[in-house]
């Protein structure tokens, strides 16, 4: 993936968070102090403080699961369904592996999905968002068809098809099933941003000193969209951990794999419910939820942070239409 | 007009999108699966039925992949669906017309009773704002609206269905009665729809909630709203005539495009409920390689979308002038 445009680092680009409000030329050249009000505001914010403690978490047990579950997840050696005890803590599966070990160890594939689909799809959707906006007539007009077509083919169905072709859809294939699904919404918020920047004085100086094209979408415009790239990964990776876990409840990842959505799998082909093996589908249904949440609370928060309520803010979202 | 018509030409674009995404997947993948497919229904299927079925999946070389492709967007234009696979010798047509009934009885009453309760939650809470209502709604609809459908729908089964046996946890009805439409099938099919359709209505309700919410809660903050308050008018008033009417706009338009997602939108619900609907009848399709059916029904979600999202955008253009002229 030569293609990937770079991706804000978290010291680097100045942080805005106003960004429904028309950027100012200052204010799109505010530096580092936006990164520590990003902090300040963070920590003051409970839902976003909740939200990346659990991420946190799970990055954790992802990083490091030997360290916490020392039981092989595959191992299919265990007494078949067993209730919680000090030596299967949440039990064993009808298929004899232990659950806790398939918890823990499952933490790993979403988290590189779900990290994977928001890093690339905010990549894409950057890529074709501001070359539209900026190369403009015919070029403008063909990807925001393509834009618009992908927005509005129901997403989900298309993932099944998809997946059903594709058989046993591994690690990678679901990344970039779910990426190139999954960028147009954003895509389109960009273009829009681009769009309001093109004729603003800042711009209009790096054109008159001569700036590379290159150089003034990097390093003038990108960073103008920092928050919308920010709530962009996180929808997306929001959307990554709800599809791929539904894929592979329904049995179109890879059967073998690691993963929440896989144990449920199992959990409702051996009817775990019918047959009194509730953890089995409680635990990781509740894990999938918790992450999902983590996501979805982050994402409401920076929404909260960049949008103080009560100030008369314009939407400038009714833009499908037309 | 020409806004209506260019609305027009796009949907025709997408339509055949979507057309020529169904033809080309089967053919792009490594080793074409229709042909795992074939070699499966070798025994059961005619052979009529069969060769019909070579030529729509690509196996009939003698064909170039050009005449195949406008002979499958003739066959798709005059509605000829063929024979599906696993619900053979019915046709995929017969088997999608079974299954829609159930599916817009489910989801569609669901999808209309969770925005009018979200929408009426949301509106109250930032009426209300700082209250009680308020600092409990957002935080909880947030988690609820990350959970996914079909845990939720597991979960409801364990409680009521397994443990409480207190409803149904399967099916549309019971599988011993005749369908007929006496008061006690009636009765029997609202039963089985009822933990299905709270599944639905917990996972989905959220986002009319935030979305009614925030945006009255900046409606509340403009001038006519001050303007209302100090003219002495009554409170009701104010929040239903004032901020709401104006504050519902972004909600209707995702209601009208909602009402696309009926179709296609509870596919795990169905699944995990084993409800006979549009979307259970795709996972049947997926699990058992009946491409035709599993074909159908994707064309037939995608038109649904689509003939939602234009009756939403008319509707957006009527209602809110300023749209008309964005570009």
């Amino acid at each position: 993936m030569a293609m990937l445009p770079p991706v804000p680092s978290p010291g680097a680009p100045p942080v805005r968070l106003l960004e429904l409000a028309p950027a100012t030329d200052q204010q799109a050249r505010r530096g580092r102090a936006g990164l520590r009000r990003l902090v300040r505001a963070v920590r003051a914010n409970r839902k976003a403080s909740t939200g990346t403690v659990l991420l946190a978490l799970f990055c954790l047990v992802a990083l490091v699961p030997g360290l916490i579950a020392h039981d092989n997840p595959n191992a299919t050696i265990y007494p078949r369904s067993l209730g919680p005890s000090a030596r299967h803590l949440l039990g064993t599966t009808a298929l004899g592996q232990d659950i806790f070990a398939q918890t823990v160890w499952g933490t790993r594939q979403v988290l590189i999905i779900a990290v994977g689909v928001g890093l690339l799809s905010t990549g894409i959707a950057v890529l074709i968002g501001v070359a539209a906006a900026f190369l403009g007539g015919l070029w403008d007009g063909s990807l925001n068809l393509l834009t618009d077509v992908l927005l509005v083919i129901p997403l989900f169905p298309l993932l099944i098809v998809i997946a059903t072709y594709v058989q046993n859809a591994g690690t990678m294939v679901l990344v970039l099933v779910l990426t190139l699904t999954g960028w147009s919404y954003t895509a389109r918020q960009l273009r829009a941003q681009a769009l309001s920047l093109r004729n603003r004085d800042f711009l209009l100086a790096a054109r008159v000193r001569g700036e590379r094209r290159m150089y003034i979408v990097v390093v003038e415009i990108i960073p103008t969209m920092t928050s919308l790239l920010v709530a962009s990964f996180l929808t997306n990776a929001l959307y990554a951990v709800l599809f791929a876990s539904s894929l592979q409840f329904i049995g179109l990842g890879d059967p073998n794999s690691d993963s929440w959505g896989t144990m449920l799998y199992w959990a409702e082909n051996n009817e775990a419910l019918q047959t009194g093996q509730y953890l089995w589908a409680v635990v990781p249904g509740a894990c999938i939820a918790t992450l999902g949440a983590a996501f979805a609370l982050l994402n409401y928060a920076f929404d909260e942070i960049g949008n103080p309520a009560l100030r008369p803010v314009r939407r400038i979202r009714a833009n499908r239409a037309g | 007009m020409r806004f209506a018509l260019r609305r027009l030409g796009f949907f025709a674009v997408t339509m055949w999108a979507a057309l020529t995404l169904n033809f080309l997947l089967p053919r792009m993948m490594p080793g074409n699966p229709a042909v795992a497919m074939m070699a499966k229904f070798r025994g059961p299927v005619s052979p009529q039925a069969f060769k019909a079925l070579a030529a729509a999946f690509g196996l009939n070389n003698h064909q170039s992949m050009v005449s195949q492709y406008f002979s499958y967007l003739g066959d798709v234009a005059t509605g000829k669906f063929g024979t599906s696979l696993y619900f053979y010798p019915q046709s995929v047509g017969r088997v999608i017309l079974d299954a829609i009934p159930w599916t817009l009885g489910l989801v569609g009453i669901t999808t209309i009773l969770a925005f009018v309760l979200g929408t009426g939650i949301g509106i109250v809470a930032a009426w209300r704002r700082g209250g009680r209502l308020d600092s409990i709604a957002p935080p909880v609809f947030v988690i609820t609206s990350a959970i996914p459908y079909f845990w939720v729908g597991m979960m409801l089964i364990l409680v009521f269905a397994v443990r409480l046996r207190w409803l149904p946890g399967a099916f549309g009805f019971d599988i011993t009665l005749a369908p007929s439409f006496s008061p006690a099938f009636i009765g029997n099919v609202l039963e089985h729809a009822l933990l299905p359709a709270t599944a639905l209505l917990v996972t989905t309700i959220g986002t009319w909630i935030l979305t009614m919410r925030n945006t009255m809660v900046t409606t509340l903050a403009e001038d006519y709203v001050r303007m209302a308050r100090a003219k002495g008018l009554p409170g009701r008033r104010i929040m239903l005539d004032y901020a709401a009417r104006n504050a519902i706009l972004p909600n209707l338009t995702g209601f009208a495009m909602s009402l696309g997602f009926v179709v296609g939108g509870a596919i795990l619900v169905e699944y995990v409920f084993n409800y006979p609907g549009v979307g259970f009848m795709l996972l049947q399709a997926v699990n058992n390689e009946d491409y035709p059916l599993m074909q159908a029904l994707f064309l037939l979600i995608t038109v649904a979308v689509l003939v939602a999202i234009l009756l939403a955008d008319i509707a957006t253009a009527i209602f809110d002038p300023r749209t008309r002229t964005a570009g």
